[in-house]
């Protein structure tokens, strides 16, 4: 098979799956389906930036994502005025000092000579920083715990439109991801993987336990939504119009008017459903297809040619004269900012952000498995690679389900055995991904659409 | 202030901080030997190390239940010692059999070390998928035996302090086994033919392909006492604490950070960062209101926990040392391999 067909085979055999899980199960599990594969599309983008482009391994995936969700609570929900009045001096006053004394340390790691009194200096900066912070902080946190704890007890938002929250995202997993970089992309390889494995156990742990800024494990639900709500839909008339036209010959079989009434309102409850997540579909599709478009121009410039020529060739491309490591920090950045982005959107879709969900092996290392099955250092196999492996990821239960009922099928209904292997059904999910991994790195190291070199 | 306050302010950080460090760094600390040998010489940062901790704890599991229903128990030793061997033999054959399946193909390759890390996510994966199946996802106890040394309402009475000093059993046993453990590999690494030639292959491959070390014999060893190491490791944290998949998964983090802390590839290093993480994560986490309390005069007790770091933040401790090092020694305490 030309590497020219494998793109349009295998986004076909894709539609196919996906219709074929619309016609057998629903319309609206397939559209649940295809929004989240969007949205790991764009994460598996973003990793491919950095993995398949730059040859950085970024085991942090989750982090960022979690941070992108932070960050659609924090710009949509509206502010809770009594928190801020009564203990948002505290937290400034902290966040001030905090910034000061990072300022501080900074200068006096740079700029004092001698290593007795700079070592001195930055621990006494240190403890009087910690001392300042906790005479604020502690008090400010417990004030804003205890305003309304069942409802807010947090600082919340700024009130904002969710949809600006994708941009922010971006700008702030950028933000953390300069700083990793900084620390870890001049040393060896599997240092930044283990850095970012660790900053994104750290940042779970402060959205998890930092109640003031996040509510913690309590959850943030009911956040803003850039898509008209189904109870709105159901009552507006040109959406009933909509749907009684778009129906018309299923609704005209019907004989009495009573009975047509009803289909027409079961109708209408099923559309507004579908037509959310269309619109959904919309919006994703639109931000998937802009950062598609935007990486294949980048990549396909000058600065793409040279990102290519580093990764393939340290040494030669630092003799031409290129700064590795300002290029690995700005790809990771790049990379980051999207994973970041998408992070945002998976919180919209919710309408909620819950840090006990972050797992590493959901965020991190699924997204991994989708770059490399798709096909690194290729964007249209990372897409491809997003809809597949969470295709899989999702259709892995039921199947795995099916599989062990016809494990257990010879044993008798109350067989301890039979017992066991219906209740591990859902641990054959990560066999599956483990083995589809292997297979793929050892059969298919290319992926499904391997990266095309250019010959010019 | 009478001495009595200040032994047991002593008491108080021994009972808290000192032994539950000494057995946490000692666990961790033959952990991270097995995941640094690996390093040394297969190469490659094993992701799959925390998870084939578990899968060796979950088949001495296994053997403790069977062997007790033979009745066969260790008396007053945890009856997981019994089994620590079998599992062992266990765990090391099925490793053997991963790196015949999975990992000799990108030996033979010479596929880049980043490349056998992506590898060792997908055993991971299937490694986790095993532990889960087979034992699930629960918290275990396996521990039976005498469960302490010294009590500490025995230990209040027969001193006559306020504050108690309890020795689980466990915590000794931990600390005896992983001395013995230590000694016997730095007495094979250092003067036995077979870890010379493991150290010599870890050093420079071509050179000891040419001075007639057989490879494959290198790789099998180096897996099966990687094995022992990670076992014995994982069975002792068990038995302090409690078998749970997810609590072992998340020692990777400590076990990474300790390695590098160390110096990645040096043995030495492993066990000395194995203690500087357990210690660091022990004492910033814990309160030391009281201790506070017993050593100053009453005018100046603290009000507050005295709490460097919440009990949240323990993963965040071992990251935090590590990014420390990474600024100031980037090749650890004892300089490892950098590049």
């Amino acid at each position: 098979m030309t590497d020219d067909l494998r793109a349009p085979l295998a986004f076909t055999f894709m539609g196919i799956l996906l219709a074929i899980v619309g016609f057998t199960q629903s319309w609206s599990v397939s559209l649940s389906i295809i929004n989240l594969c969007l949205i790991s599309s764009i994460m598996a983008i973003g990793v491919n930036l950095q993995w398949g482009y730059g040859g950085l391994f970024n085991a942090g995936v989750m982090g960022f994502t979690a941070l992108g969700g932070l960050t659609a609570v924090l710009v949509s929900y509206d502010p809770v005025y009594e928190a801020w009045d009564k203990a948002g001096i505290g937290i400034l006053i902290s966040a001030i000092i905090l910034i000061l004394s990072i300022t501080l340390v900074m200068f006096a790691y740079r700029n004092i000579s001698s290593p007795q009194f700079r070592n001195t200096s930055i621990v006494l900066i240190i403890i009087a920083a910690l001392i300042g912070i906790n005479n604020f902080y502690g008090p400010s946190i417990d004030v804003i715990e205890s305003i309304n704890p069942a409802k807010t007890g947090f600082l919340g938002g700024l009130g904002l439109p969710i949809v600006f929250s994708w941009v922010i995202a971006a700008f702030v997993a950028g933000l953390v991801a300069w700083v990793i970089g900084r620390i870890t992309l001049r040393l060896r390889s599997d240092y930044l993987a283990i850095a970012t494995l660790g900053i994104s156990e750290i940042v779970i742990a402060i959205v998890k336990h930092e109640d003031w800024l996040s509510r913690g494990v309590k959850n943030v639900s009911g956040l803003d939504r850039p898509v008209p709500y189904e109870i709105e839909l159901q009552q507006s008339e040109w959406f009933i119009n909509l749907v009684e036209r778009i129906n018309d010959a299923t609704l005209n079989s019907v004989q009495t008017i009573s009975s047509r009434q009803e289909l027409l309102n079961d109708l209408i409850i099923v559309s507004s459903g579908v037509f959310v997540k269309l619109c959904y579909v919309g919006l994703f599709l639109s931000v998937l297809l802009l950062i598609f478009y935007l990486s294949h121009l980048a990549l396909n410039s000058p600065w793409g040619r040279m990102l290519r020529a580093i990764r393939d060739n340290e040494e030669t491309a630092s003799a031409m004269g290129k700064n590795i490591f300002a290029q690995h920090l700005q790809i990771f950045i790049i990379g980051s900012a999207i994973i970041g982005i998408a992070g945002a959107m998976l919180t919209t879709l919710d309408g909620q952000f819950t840090p006990g969900s972050y797992r590493p092996l959901r965020f991190t290392f699924i997204i991994w498995l989708m770059v490399i099955v798709g096909g690194s250092g290729n964007n249209l196999g990372s897409i491809f690679g997003g809809f597949f492996v969470w295709f899989i990821w999702i259709e892995a239960e039921p199947l795995s389900i099916g599989f062990m009922n016809l494990l257990a099928s010879g044993f008798e209904y109350d067989n301890p055995i039979r017992m066991h292997l219906l209740g591990s059904a859902a641990h054959l999910r990560l066999f599956i991904m483990g083995l589809l991994l292997l297979l793929a790195l050892r059969f298919m190291p290319r992926g499904v659409i391997p990266e095309r070199i250019q010959k010019k | 202030m009478d001495n009595f306050e200040l032994i047991n302010a002593l008491v108080l950080i021994s009972n808290f901080v000192l032994i539950p460090a000494l057995s946490y760094g000692s666990q961790l600390a033959l952990a991270t030997l097995s995941l640094t040998i690996i390093y040394g010489v297969l190469r490659f940062s094993n992701f799959a190390q925390a998870d084939w901790m578990s899968f060796g704890t979950m088949t001495t599991i296994l053997f403790t239940w069977y062997l007790q229903s033979l009745g066969i128990t260790g008396g007053f030793l945890p009856t997981a010692l019994i089994a620590l061997p079998l599992a062992i033999t266990v765990t090391a054959l099925f490793c053997l059999l991963i790196d015949r399946s999975v990992y000799s193909f990108y030996r033979k390759k010479k596929s880049p070390p980043i490349v056998l890390m992506i590898v060792s996510v997908g055993v991971m994966f299937i490694l986790q998928a095993i532990v889960r199946f087979v034992i699930g996802p629960n918290d275990r106890k396996f521990f039976d035996g005498e469960k302490f040394i010294i009590h500490a309402l025995d230990f209040k009475h027969y001193f006559g302090l306020s504050e108690g000093l309890t020795i689980k059993s466990t915590q000794l046993i931990t600390l005896i086994v992983a001395i013995i453990a230590m000694v016997s590999l730095f007495y094979f690494l250092q003067r036995t033919k077979m870890g010379k030639s493991m150290r010599a292959y870890s050093n420079n491959e071509d050179l000891a392909l040419l001075s007639g070390i057989n490879p494959e014999r290198v790789v099998l060893i180096t897996w099966v006492i990687a094995s022992a190491l990670i076992t014995t490791a994982g069975v002792l944290y068990g038995l302090d604490k409690s078998f749970k998949p997810f609590t072992y998964f998340n020692l990777l983090l400590p076990m990474f950070a300790a390695a590098i802390v160390g110096g990645i590839g040096s043995p030495i290093g492993a066990v000395i960062g194995g203690y500087v993480i357990a210690f660091s994560e022990i004492t910033l986490t814990y309160a030391y209101k009281k201790f506070f309390i017993y050593l100053l005069p009453e005018s100046l007790e603290p009000s507050s926990l005295m709490q460097v770091l919440s009990t949240d933040y323990k993963f965040a401790i071992s990251f935090i040392i590590l990014v420390i090092v990474l600024i100031v020694r980037p090749t650890g305490i004892v300089r490892g391999k950098i590049i």
